[in-house]
C-alpha cells in the first residue's frame, strides 16, 4: 500500500554552492515542458484520479521558482490525480525570496497545509558565501505572509558545519530561528559533494570545513537548545513540537513505500527502489514517450528490507519496534542481530528493552557506526 | 610445413631485443612477428609477447617468451629466427642475463628523443658480457622531438659501438623493419655447437602449467633432445623423462626433437619450477655432458616483508596462494611467522620491490585475499656481544640494542643517468640516503651518469619515488649488490595506545632516528582513522620515546545531510564505511588500516 508521494521540481533561480540535487536554472519554457512531462509520468503511474494519499511532498530544486501560472498548473494537476482533501500532510518546499504572498495563496487555495523553508543561516554574509539568493529579512517577510494567509505549519531548514562558521555564529542562527517559535525545525550538516562549487574549492584547498570537534559541538548545541525549548528531536536531523513531526519524512524512516515523480526523484515500491533519470532533456523525452522515465531499479529483497528497516528506523528517536519488526519479517531479531546488538549496547550507543531498540543520546552522534553494523554479510530468506 | 624443416644450422639466428620501458620493444616485436608472418592479422593481438594481464597493465614484461619465426629473403633463402623476450626490470637482471645467454645477438632499441637509459645500459653490458652481437636501432625517428644524431653519438660514447651504424626506425609506422631483419641475418652469427655432442640445453625460463607440469624454456647449445629421453638437471641433479618438446610459433607446436640452435620448450612431468631453475643446464642422464654451461646462480631474495591476511580465517588460503605462486616462481621464498599485532602470516623474500609488488597484487587479485603487508626490510647481519652472528630479515627480531655489538647492512652500487640540470637534486637524494659518492661521468653535453654506493634499505625506502619526483621522471636508475658494510643502526619501535606494535618496527640509522620517528608518528596519525577514544602514537628506541602524537577521539559520524528519499545513497555510504572497516586490522584496541603498515615507506620528506 503506497500512501505517500514525492514530486520533484528541479528549477532554481540560482544554484547554491553546496547543492548536488537534480536542479536546473529556471527558464519559463523549460518549466512548461517539464510540467507536461511530469503530468504524463504521474498519469501513467497513478492511472486514476483523486487517488487517496496520506502525505504529499513537493520538493526541489525550488518548487516556488515556478511562476504563478505554472505553480497553479502544478497544484491543479496534483489536485486532479490525488485526493488532496483527504491528505493529512501536504508540504511544499519554498525558498525565502521566491515565496510571494500570491504564491502562498495559490498553494493554500489548493490544499497545501505545510511549508518547509530553506533558511540555512541567519547571516547575510554567510548566505552570500553559500550562493543563496535570499537575505535574512526575506525570512521574516515570508513567515509573516504565511501566517497571514493561514499556513502556520511551518518548518525551517538550517545548516551547520559551514565554511568559516564558528560555534558563536551557529548559536546566533539557532537563537534567531527559535524566536519564530515554529512547530518544526530541520538542521543539516554540510557535506561537500562532487559536482558542486564547494567541491571544486575544497579540492583546490581554498575552502575548508570546521574540524570534526566543532561539528560535533554544533550538533550538541543544536540538540541542547531544541531540548530547552521543548522541541523534541524525533530524528537525527529533525525536531518538532509534539504532533508536528513531518508525516512525510517519517515515511522514509519507517521504511514505508512512496512514489517519486520528477527528474532525479526516488521512489520505493514493494520489492524495488526506483531512481529516475536526472538530465532534463532525457527525463522529458522518456516521461513523454513511456511515462516511466526510470534510470535504474534496485531490487530490494528481504535482506535489504531488514537492513533498511534497521538503519532507517534507528534514525528516529523512538527507534525500531521489535514486535513490529518480527511480525513484518517473520524472524527473531536476536537471531539476526544478536551479536551486533550486544556489541553496540556495550559501547553505550544503543538502548533496548523487549519492545524497542533505539540510539542513546550518546549514540546519536555516532549513528553511522551503529547503522553499518546492521548491514548483513549473509542473505536472509 | 613445420618451420624446423629448415634444418640448416647456419640459417638459424637467435636474438633478443633490449630496450628501456616505452622505447618500443613490444611494438618492434609485433612488427617482426608480422613481417615474418608468424601471426595472421586475426591472431595478432597488440603486443603479443606481453601475455600476463599484470604485465600489460604495467607495460612491462615479467615472464620471458620465445618465438620461432621463418624469414624468407626471397629465392628460397629462408632463415629460422628465435626471438627471445627479456624482462625489463632491475629485479630480474639474472633472468635477463640467462635469456641473453641463449642468444648470439641482440637488437638494442633506443628512443630517438630520450636516448639511452640506465636500465638499457645495464642490459647492454649483460649482452656484451655474453659476447652478443649488438644491432643498434634508433626508434621513434618520426617523433617531432627525435634527435637521432645526438643518440648516435651517445651510442658511440656510452656503449662503445659505432652509433653511425644504427638503423633509423619507427616500429609504430613500420619504418626500418626490413633493414633490421636483414641485419639480423647478416650480423648475428649462427649458433655454434655440435649436434653429436652430449646434450647441453640452457633453461632460460620455466613456468608451471596445472595440466602439464613445469614447462621449461630451453635453448639447445650442444646435442639434441627428444621425447622419451632421460634427462638430468645439472645443478640440482634431479632426473626426469621427457614427455614433449616443441617450439612456439607463437603457439606451442610439438616437435620430434630439438637440436643445436633450437629454442623451444620441454616438459617432463616436473612438479616444481624449483626443479627446473633458470640458468641450469639440462643434459642426458645416461650420456651426460662433462660440465654445465657457465653462469648458473641460485637467486637469493634481497627484500623481505610480512604478508598477513586481513581476515585471519584466510591464513590457509594465503598459504595455498603462496604455494601456487611458488610453483611458477623459484625466487619467491616464504616461511610462516607470527606477529603479535597481525596474527599468523608469512615472511616472504623477493628479488626486489617490483617482484614484491607483483606477488602482492597477484595474491589479492587472483586469489581474492586482502593482505596486510609490512614495510619491506633487507637482511641485516648482526654480531652480538657474545660473538654470535645472526641474520635478521624481520626488524621486530632485532636483538636489544645493548646485546648488539655490530650491525652490517647490504649496500648496492646505484647507477643513475640524469640530465645535467638534475645532478644537484640527485646527489642531494643520494646523500640523504646515506650514499657514498663513487663516480660521475658526462655522457654528452647534457647527460650525466652518477654512481653511488647506497644501503639497500634506503633504496627500498621511497628512493624510486623521490628520484622520480625530484627529476621530473627524467632519471633512470639501476643497481647491483656490492656486499655488506658496518652501520650504526638501531631498532625503532612504534607504540599505539601504549602497546608496541611489532609489525611496525623498523631499523634506521642512528643519525636519522629522531627525524624518522617523528615522521612516521605524524604519518600514522593521518592514516589511522579516529577511534572511540584518543590514541597516543609513540616512536621509541629501546625505552626512550623519541616522538609522540595523538589521534583525537571520534566525535561525530552520522549522516545528517538532507538526503530526502534517496535511501540507495545512504546505503552506499554505509556500505563504503563498513567495507573500509573490513580492511582494517584490530591491533590491541585500535583499528588500523592496511596502508598504515606500509607507512614507513610512504613518507613525504619535505
Amino acid at each position: 500500500m503506497v500512501s505517500s508521494v514525492y514530486i520533484h521540481i528541479p528549477f532554481c533561480e540560482k544554484i547554491c554552492h553546496y547543492c548536488d540535487f537534480t536542479k536546473f536554472f529556471y527558464e519559463e519554457k523549460m518549466a512548461d515542458d517539464y510540467l507536461i512531462a511530469l503530468e504524463n509520468e504521474i498519469k501513467t503511474n497513478i492511472q486514476e484520479s483523486k487517488k487517496k494519499m496520506k502525505t504529499i511532498f513537493v520538493g526541489g530544486g525550488t518548487p516556488t521558482a515556478l511562476n504563478n501560472r505554472q505553480l497553479t498548473k502544478l497544484v491543479k494537476m496534483i489536485d486532479f490525480y490525488f485526493d488532496v482533501a483527504s491528505v493529512e500532510e501536504y508540504s511544499f518546499e519554498a525558498n525565502p525570496g521566491d515565496l510571494t504572498e500570491d504564491k502562498i495563496r495559490i498553494l493554500k487555495d489548493h490544499g497545501v497545509n505545510r511549508i518547509s523553508m530553506g533558511v540555512q543561516v541567519f547571516d547575510d554574509e554567510m548566505l552570500e558565501q553559500l550562493g543563496r539568493l535570499h537575505r535574512v529579512k526575506d525570512v521574516y517577510q515570508n513567515v509573516n505572509d504565511l501566517i497571514k494567509v493561514g499556513i502556520d505549519n511551518i518548518s525551517i531548514d538550517l545548516m551547520y558545519s559551514l565554511p568559516n562558521q564558528t560555534i558563536e555564529h551557529f548559536e546566533k542562527t539557532l537563537d534567531e530561528a527559535l524566536q519564530f517559535d515554529l512547530p518544526h525545525y530541520s538542521a543539516y550538516s554540510l557535506q561537500i559533494e562532487p559536482k558542486t562549487i564547494f567541491y571544486q574549492r575544497y579540492k583546490k584547498g581554498t575552502l575548508t570545513k570546521p574540524p570534526e570537534e566543532i561539528e560535533a559541538d554544533m550538533y550538541e548545541l543544536l540538540r541542547r537548545e531544541m531540548r530547552n525549548k521543548g522541541i523534541k528531536q524525533y530524528e537525527i536531523s529533525n525536531f518538532a513540537k509534539p504532533g508536528f513531526e513531518s508525516k512525510h519524512n517519517l515515511t522514509y524512516w519507517n521504511n514505508d513505500y512512496y512514489y517519486g515523480f520528477g527528474a532525479g526523484s526516488h521512489g520505493y515500491l514493494p520489492g524495488e527502489r526506483i531512481i529516475n533519470i536526472r538530465p532534463f532533456p532525457t527525463y522529458v523525452e522518456a516521461a513523454n514517450e513511456t511515462g516511466k522515465p526510470v534510470l535504474h531499479v534496485e531490487k530490494i529483497g528481504k535482506k535489504e528490507q531488514i537492513e533498511e528497516e534497521m538503519f532507517l528506523g534507528l534514525r528516529k528517536s523512538e527507534g525500531v519496534s521489535i514486535p513490529k519488526f518480527e511480525e513484518k519479517y517473520q524472524v527473531n531479531i536476536e537471531e539476526v542481530y544478536g551479536n551486533e546488538l550486544a556489541q553496540l549496547e556495550e559501547k553505550g550507543w544503543i538502548n533496548r528493552n523487549t519492545t524497542f531498540i533505539k540510539l542513546t543520546e550518546e549514540g546519536k552522534p555516532f549513528g553511522n557506526e551503529v547503522f553499518q553494523s546492521f548491514l548483513l554479510d549473509r542473505d536472509i530468506y | 610445413m613445420t618451420l624446423t624443416n629448415i634444418r640448416n644450422q647456419s640459417k638459424v639466428r637467435n636474438f633478443s631485443i633490449i630496450a628501456h620501458i616505452d622505447h618500443g620493444k613490444s611494438t618492434l616485436a609485433d612488427r617482426i612477428l608480422e613481417k615474418t608472418k608468424a601471426l595472421t592479422s586475426r591472431e595478432m593481438k597488440e603486443q603479443f609477447l606481453d601475455a600476463m594481464d599484470l604485465e600489460r597493465e604495467r607495460g612491462i614484461t615479467i615472464k620471458l617468451n620465445a618465438v620461432q619465426l621463418k624469414y624468407d629473403r626471397g629465392g628460397g633463402d629462408e632463415y629460422l629466427f628465435h626471438l627471445i623476450d627479456t624482462p625489463g626490470h632491475v629485479d630480474f637482471t639474472y633472468e635477463v642475463s640467462r635469456s641473453l645467454a641463449a642468444c648470439e645477438g641482440a637488437i638494442l632499441v633506443v628512443d630517438a628523443a630520450q636516448g639511452i637509459e640506465a636500465q638499457t645500459l645495464a642490459n647492454v653490458y649483460l649482452a656484451l658480457d655474453n659476447d652478443l652481437e649488438i644491432i643498434p636501432v634508433i626508434n621513434k625517428i618520426d617523433l617531432p622531438s627525435a634527435d637521432p644524431e645526438r643518440v648516435k653519438q651517445e651510442i658511440t660514447d656510452v656503449i662503445g659501438i659505432d652509433g653511425d651504424e644504427a638503423i633509423l626506425a619507427s616500429a609504430k609506422s613500420g619504418i626500418g623493419i626490413d633493414e633490421i631483419l636483414d641485419q639480423i641475418v647478416e650480423k648475428i652469427p649462427a649458433p655454434e655447437g655440435n649436434p653429436d655432442e652430449p646434450l647441453k640445453a640452457l633453461i632460460f625460463d620455466s613456468l608451471y602449467d596445472p595440466y602439464r607440469g613445469v614447462i621449461a624454456y630451453i635453448c639447445v647449445k650442444e646435442g639434441s633432445v627428444k621425447v622419451g629421453d632421460k634427462i638430468k638437471m645439472m645443478a640440482t641433479g634431479k632426473e626426469f623423462e621427457v614427455n614433449e618438446v616443441g617450439v612456439f610459433n607463437p603457439k606451442p607446436v610439438q616437435q620430434d626433437q630439438l637440436t643445436v640452435g633450437d629454442v623451444g620448450y620441454l616438459t617432463a612431468s616436473i612438479k616444481n619450477v624449483g626443479d627446473s631453475r633458470v640458468g641450469d643446464t639440462i643434459t642426458l642422464a645416461n650420456n651426460p655432458a662433462p660440465e654445465p654451461l657457465p653462469g648458473y646462480r641460485r637467486l637469493n631474495p634481497m627484500v623481505f616483508c610480512g604478508l598477513y591476511p586481513v581476515d585471519a580465517d584466510k591464513y590457509n588460503d594465503l598459504r595455498e596462494a603462496l604455494e601456487r605462486l611458488e610453483l611458477n616462481d623459484s625466487s619467491l621464498q616464504y616461511e610462516a611467522e607470527t606477529s603479535q599485532a597481525l596474527g599468523f602470516g608469512f615472511r616472504c623474500g623477493f628479488l626486489g620491490l617490483l617482484h614484491m609488488e607483483i606477488i602482492q597484487e597477484r595474491i589479492e587479485r587472483e586469489f581474492g585475499i586482502d593482505l596486510i603487508t609490512t614495510a619491506p626490510s633487507v637482511i641485516y647481519k648482526v654480531v652480538k656481544t657474545d660473538g654470535e652472528e645472526v641474520d635478521i630479515d624481520n626488524p621486530s627480531f632485532m636483538p636489544d640494542n645493548q646485546s648488539v655489538q655490530e650491525v652490517q647492512e647490504p649496500y648496492v652500487r646505484a647507477t643513475i643517468m640524469v640530465p645535467n640540470d638534475f645532478v644537484g637534486p640527485v646527489m642531494e637524494i643520494c646523500q640523504k640516503k646515506r650514499g657514498e659518492f663513487q663516480d660521475m661521468q658526462y655522457l654528452d653535453d647534457n647527460r650525466v651518469n652518477v654512481v653511488y654506493e647506497i644501503p639497500l634499505s634506503e633504496i627500498v625506502y621511497d628512493f624510486f619515488d623521490q628520484l622520480k619526483s625530484q627529476t621530473k621522471g627524467y632519471a633512470s636508475f639501476d643497481y647491483e649488490m656490492v656486499g655488506y658494510k658496518v652501520s650504526d643502526l638501531v631498532k625503532m619501535d612504534i607504540l599505539l595506545n601504549g602497546d608496541t606494535i611489532d609489525a611496525l618496527s623498523f631499523i634506521v640509522h642512528r643519525d636519522f632516528a629522531f627525524e624518522r620517528g617523528k615522521q612516521i608518528a605524524d604519518k600514522l596519525k593521518t592514516l589511522i582513522p579516529r577511534q572511540q577514544f584518543e590514541v597516543p602514537i609513540q616512536a621509541a628506541i629501546g625505552n626512550k620515546i623519541v616522538a609522540r602524537t595523538n589521534i583525537k577521539a571520534m566525535r561525530k559520524n552520522v549522516l545528517s545531510k538532507c538526503y530526502g528519499g534517496d535511501i540507495s545513497r545512504k546505503r552506499k555510504l554505509l556500505e563504503k564505511q563498513k567495507e573500509g572497516k573490513k580492511r582494517m586490522k584490530m591491533v590491541g584496541s585500535v583499528e588500523v588500516p592496511q596502508e598504515a603498515f606500509m607507512a614507513v615507506l610512504k613518507m613525504d620528506d619535505d
